[in-house]
């Protein structure tokens, strides 16, 4: 097995039996990027002498790649948008930090769609990231460039980030472990918000083991966010060990099935995952979360509301873009922001500025918030009754470039992750199997309650298990 | 609900040229229609959730503590002059 095929643990071991050193690893990293991400696109830039003098200074450290939205003091933070090209962060994001401070360094970074607005990586303005599988079909989004870079083994593991389902889809279509961790879970600090009250960093990675042992590093209280409790996080690692599906409550949703547009493979694999699942003693409950058809609707005001208000920051006056044309304040905004932002970003701005402008705002906004709270009651009381849920990930696998035209079509390829972010609880997706005809990966989405990482780590672990081996 | 595309982009501060406004105009009308479902849903006497979680107030000590030093703050400006962003003129009148 070639250095850069590993995982994070099988990584640890062979440092701390002298196999290699953390810079040979780092090395072997670079080299392969060398060697394919001409192809894959996974990387939009790589400063290989800080990577790899930072695993001169660590010699116990893994290598991670880090989506370009992390800021990560003296690298590029473009959020693939060329209103921030150029931009070099002055400090590291917290996450960054409880990496360092957990044996890993960050390396390489990673591209997404803009501002992490998509489901396809295709927005992203600066460069083309393709599905290692299949270099005609795209890696999913908005953390692409991460899952391809797992997928694709252009790194040991990665961070992504999840608002709807960005690291959940893209995880799917590259056959990759993805972890969105419940909200306040994770800090968001020094992490470029998209939608404050749905944004979370997790772990993308070649194991379940893997992103138990990144989320560890990851999770925690952070002063700085004050989203985030003071609630202990638990060693996920140690906790799933021998996990099993004896005896775990499986809930499956009629809402996740019974879905017009879905992949026949897709719903084939997933009832072969639940059917796994029952042998391996696994209970099957049935379930219902009534306000899931409403999801998307609420999803796509409260995203646009929030990254309307976020995203006016970038107003070319402290850093970023600005306009050559400006004349005045008014043109210096107007102008810069419109050379900046892509197209998709353009449109989120005016759809969230819209349910947000008066006279709207409590029948879209407003609105929004109340059935938000309807659809997380849903998965409280689906809880009551079952350990964790088990869904499709994405109701189709990896779509090729240019298919998906229409933006609401887009849209809809994140039907299945988005309640569960709304609700703020932690979900999974674990690589389930292959398509029969065009051999593309398929995930399986795993999905708990808020905090219930551990018990989410261990069925995602169990059918890790039980799954055995994909070809 | 009709949108009206340029005036709201001008309230965000963005500038379009008029094929963007002729491409949004109809992909924003499809996009409003579909979320516009929402309002089947009853939602009388259902608190709005306002963030991910629920919130309480998260309070530290209140103590001086360095902040991101005036040169690292300043070296991602597009434009500046000694300690400052310049900017252009914004009050009329006045000496730029």
């Amino acid at each position: 097995m070639e250095l850069f095929e590993l995982g994070i643990k099988a990584a640890r071991e062979g440092i701390a039996k002298g196999e290699f050193s953390s810079v040979e690893l780092t090395q072997a990293v670079i080299d392969r990027c060398h060697a394919k991400n001409a192809e894959i696109g996974a990387y939009l830039t790589f400063d290989e002498e800080q990577a790899l003098e930072l695993a001169r200074a660590n010699p116990k450290a893994v290598p991670i790649a880090v989506k370009d939205l992390i800021n990560v003091a003296g690298q590029p933070c473009t959020c693939a948008s060329k209103i921030l090209k150029g931009y070099v962060s002055p400090y590291d994001a917290t996450v960054i930090r409880n990496m360092k401070s957990h044996g890993f360094i960050p390396a390489g970074r990673v591209n997404m769609d803009e501002f992490a607005m998509g489901s396809s990586t295709e927005n992203s303005g600066l460069g083309v990231t393709r599905n290692p599988y299949d270099l005609s079909r795209v890696p999913g989004g908005s953390s692409g460039g991460s899952a391809a870079a797992v997928g694709g083994n252009l790194c040991i593991a990665a961070l992504g980030t999840d608002t709807g389902g960005s690291i959940r889809q893209p995880a799917s279509f590259c056959n990759c472990v993805g972890v969105k961790p419940s909200y306040g879970r994770v800090s968001r600090y020094g992490v470029t918000a998209f939608a404050s009250s749905l944004d979370q960093v997790g772990p993308m990675t070649k194991s379940v083991e893997d992103a138990a042992i990144l989320l560890g590093a990851l999770a925690g209280h952070d002063e700085m966010d004050g989203t985030t409790p003071r609630e202990p996080v638990p060693d996920y690692a140690a906790a799933i060990e021998g996990a099993s599906m004896k005896g775990v409550r499986i809930g499956v949703a009629k809402e996740y099935f019974d879905v017009k547009g879905m992949d026949p493979e897709v719903k084939r694999i997933t009832e072969e995952a639940l059917a796994k699942c029952e042998q391996s003693g696994a209970e099957l409950v049935e379930v219902s979360l009534p306000h899931t058809e409403y999801a998307m609707a609420v999803y796509y005001i409260i995203a646009p509301a929030e990254a309307s208000a976020n995203l006016a920051r970038f107003d070319g006056v402290r850093y970023g873009h600005r306009s050559a044309e400006s004349k005045d304040v008014f043109s210096l905004y107007t102008k810069s922001r419109a050379e900046g932002f892509g197209p998709e970003v353009k449109r989120r701005i005016i759809m969230g500025t819209y349910v947000l402008s008066s006279g709207y705002y409590d029948a879209y906004y407003g609105r929004a918030q109340k059935v938000r709270t309807l659809i997380t009651r849903d998965f409280a009381e689906a809880f009551g009754k079952c350990d964790a849920l088990l869904s499709p990930c994405a109701p189709t696998p990896a779509f090729k470039f240019k298919e998906l035209q229409d933006p609401l079509t887009m849209y809809l390829n994140d039907l299945f992750t988005i309640p569960s972010a709304l609700a703020g609880v932690c979900a999974s997706s674990v690589p389930a199997g292959f398509t029969r005809d065009t051999k593309m990966p398929v995930g399986v989405q795993f999905i708990c309650g808020a905090f219930e990482e551990t018990k989410l780590l261990k069925v995602s672990k169990a059918f890790e298990e039980i799954r055995g081996t994909l070809v | 609900m009709k949108i009206d595309v340029a005036y709201v982009a001008e309230l965000a501060r963005l500038e379009l040229t008029d094929e963007e406004k002729t491409v949004f105009q109809p992909q924003l009308e499809n996009i409003v229609k579909y979320v516009e479902k929402i309002s089947e849903v009853d939602v009388e006497g259902v608190e709005p959730m306002m963030h991910g979680r629920t919130l309480v107030n998260a309070f530290r000590e209140d103590v001086v503590r360095p902040s991101l030093d005036r040169e690292a703050a300043l070296a991602n400006a597009p434009e500046r002059v000694g300690d400052e962003f310049l900017l252009p003129k914004i009050v009329e009148g006045a000496e730029s």
